[in-house]
């Protein structure tokens, strides 16, 4: 029995792990006196894989044998792997038994496609209620929505999870046409965009009617994976800012491309690109936390993103007209643009300078990366305009700084 | 002057009354623990006293906020050194100021201030996310920790909201007390066994044994070799809090 569970775990996590997102914040649930788990809101990562990712939520697939036969997914039909599936009640067993050791914040449950849409998601939306009803869990749950199960499935899938999401994949619907012949857009729109409906619906009625049920708190998210197709980050940042404003999406997510395999749709990479998927999330974050806009970062005529700097230097460089600025007098909106200041050390700033003139020292103990940061702010002893901002050589420079110093003796020799 | 107090919060604010009542700066607070006889002169023992205590906190609150008083607990809990000394200077900065000083990042002694509660925080944090229950035969879920900073008197919220109906008990190794909670019910209790007793193989349940080869299997299989980076992997999760975390053990 245990070794069986042993062995369906390890296949259908292995499965799941191409799924980046393992997000458990932003969504409030609160527990009762005889339940089990609740969310504040917070996340909290309770361990981190070795690359460097949260591990937060159990993971799984429900099964993994599917009737698609996407080229990019490990799952396909086509592809010769083993293939397990949980019953509902083990999946529950591990929720709840991982959850009171403290291992995870809840459970992230997505499906390969067995039979058809509708009798897959009927299983996981399955799985939910149990765990909401039966065993008063009120820990996170992170559900996929199935692109064509029926809406009555979708909605209730919303009432038990605090997250849904629907992933997209593939960032362009004609790459998505080749390498995944059985989807389309609009069936992944359909759920995405009935979600954002009822989610509004909810928090509108919320706000007149406390005792509203929750429905998907931490509100949806999705999956765009890079480098599999030829799609430009002009095009990927314009999907997830159009995601963002017209789905409400909470988090687009962006995976590079793990070569998973042969098939001759997709290219043959030595090893996935991770620093274009780095700055694909910083152009991210820019987005929603910074006030940039998508045509500040990439346009046509520089679809891509610079991989040698940040996309803030590189929106600084590009645009020398607007610095330095005065760390005096400058608003917060124009101080959370400059490299290397970021949102905690831009509110420090507007706070610390009612008491006095800043010099370089304090902005560096107050958390600016001064490197970055001291080609682009006037401070009360520090003036960079005699290099006349070449941006040529201010990205030499700041480059230079950071390639390490040849008279360095190697930590690691051999 | 240097000030003896007895180790508690509202003893270390009775000093800084104490410095005001009787008009004697502080050169140094010591709690009775440290205390070395000979090393400071003629010390002054002051005794906590709630009243004192209170009115420190209320003269606070109204140069800094209402949060002051937690700000300063957390970093009164990081049992750094000095952090008596800061913690006085911080008052008399505040006192003498006409705004509030806990927002002037340029002064030395509030940015430490506030790096230390940062880090107490994260520590908070790190504590809600590392702690590993172990079910015991008696049905009691047990973990060990064994954390930077005293922050067990910080952990009793997070752990009761999310397991009220359990029975648990998490267990400071290195400052030797643990946080007791059964049914609404939270305490502190000292245990009279050395680590290595607190939690032996005979008090294990055997399924817990096979939840820890199922947690240990799936944190194996999350793991993307492709993308390995034990550099980010190792700022995450650094290796002294290994010890007590079960995917790490074992094979």
């Amino acid at each position: 029995m245990q070794d069986r569970v042993q062995e369906k775990l390890s296949i259908l996590a292995d499965a799941a792990k191409y799924d980046v997102s393992c997000s458990s914040s932003g969504s409030y649930r609160k527990n009762t006196d005889k339940g089990l788990g609740n969310s504040n809101g917070m996340g909290i990562c309770h361990t981190y894989t070795q690359d460097g990712r949260c591990v937060s939520l159990l993971k799984i697939l429900l099964t993994n044998h599917c009737i698609f036969d996407c080229a990019y997914c490990v799952s396909r039909r086509s592809n010769d792997v083993k293939r397990a599936a949980f019953t509902v009640q083990e999946v529950v067993d591990l929720t709840i038994n991982f959850y009171k050791r403290n291992y995870i914040e809840g459970l992230f449950l997505s499906s390969g496609i067995f039979k058809n849409p509708d009798y897959t998601m009927e299983r996981l939306v399955g799985i939910a209620r149990k765990l909401r009803k039966e065993h008063q869990f009120n820990g996170y749950i992170h559900l996929k929505a199935i692109p064509g199960a029926s809406d009555e499935l979708i909605h209730e899938a919303g009432l038990y999870a605090d997250r849904l999401s629907v992933n997209l994949e593939i960032p362009s619907e004609i790459s998505l046409k080749q390498v995944a012949p059985e989807k389309d857009y609009p069936s992944a729109y359909k759920p995405m965009n009935l979600l954002a409906e009822s989610i509004a619906g909810y928090q509108a009625e919320k706000k007149q009617i406390r005792s509203t049920p929750l429905f998907a708190p931490g509100g949806q998210s999705t999956q765009l994976v890079v480098g599999a197709t030829p799609e430009s980050d002009y095009q990927i940042l314009h999907l997830a800012s159009s995601l963002y404003q017209d789905q409400q999406l909470r988090r687009v997510y962006y995976s590079g491309y793990v070569p998973v395999s042969e098939d001759a749709r997709l290219p043959a990479l030595a090893s996935p690109p991770l620093v274009r998927e780095n700055r694909l999330y910083q152009a991210d974050w820019l987005l929603r936390s910074y006030g940039f806009t998508v045509a500040e970062l990439v346009d046509e005529t520089h679809p891509h993103l610079d991989e040698e700097v940040d996309p803030k230097l590189g929106y600084a460089l590009r645009h020398p007209e607007e610095f330095p600025i005065d760390i005096h007098t400058a608003p917060y909106e124009l101080i959370l643009r400059v490299p290397g200041i970021g949102v905690k050390s831009a509110k420090k700033i507007v706070l610390a300078r009612r008491f006095g003139k800043l010099r370089r020292e304090h902005l560096q103990k107050i958390g600016v990366v001064w490197k970055r940061a001291r080609y682009f702010v006037l401070t009360a002893d520090q003036d960079f305009r005699w290099l006349s901002l070449d941006p040529t050589v201010l990205k030499q420079r700041i480059l230079y700084e950071r390639t390490p110093q040849t008279y360095q003796l190697p930590l690691f020799a051999g | 002057m240097t000030y003896i107090y007895d180790g508690t919060f509202p003893g270390l604010l009775t000093v800084i009354f104490e410095t005001y009542r009787l008009k004697q700066k502080a050169t140094a607070i010591v709690s009775e623990c440290d205390y070395q006889p000979g090393l400071f002169g003629s010390p002054l023992f002051v005794d906590a006293q709630p009243s004192y205590a209170d009115r420190v906190i209320t003269k606070l609150q109204h140069c800094c906020g209402q949060d002051i008083r937690r700000f300063l607990y957390h970093c009164y809990l990081s049992e750094q050194p000095r952090i008596e000394m800061l913690i006085y200077q911080f008052a008399v900065l505040a006192i003498e100021s006409n705004d509030n000083i806990l927002e002037n990042f340029r002064e030395p002694v509030i940015r430490q201030l506030h790096r230390i509660e940062r880090q107490m925080h994260r520590e908070v944090h790190r504590m809600h996310a590392f702690v590993r229950f172990q079910e015991t035969n008696d049905g009691c879920y047990v973990a060990l920790v064994s954390p930077d900073f005293n922050v067990l008197p910080l952990l009793g919220p997070h752990f009761q909201a999310r397991y009220p109906a359990l029975r648990w008990l998490i267990y400071d190794t290195t400052r030797h007390y643990g946080l007791y909670h059964e049914s609404k019910d939270t305490r502190y209790v000292t245990l009279n066994a050395t680590q290595h007793h607190i939690l032996t193989d005979q008090m294990i349940t055997s399924v817990e044994a096979d939840y820890q080869a199922l947690w240990q299997t799936y944190y194996k299989k999350v793991d993307i070799p492709e993308r390995r980076n034990l550099k980010l992997h190792l700022q995450h999760v650094p290796t002294r809090y290994w010890k007590y975390l079960i995917e790490k053990q074992g094979k």
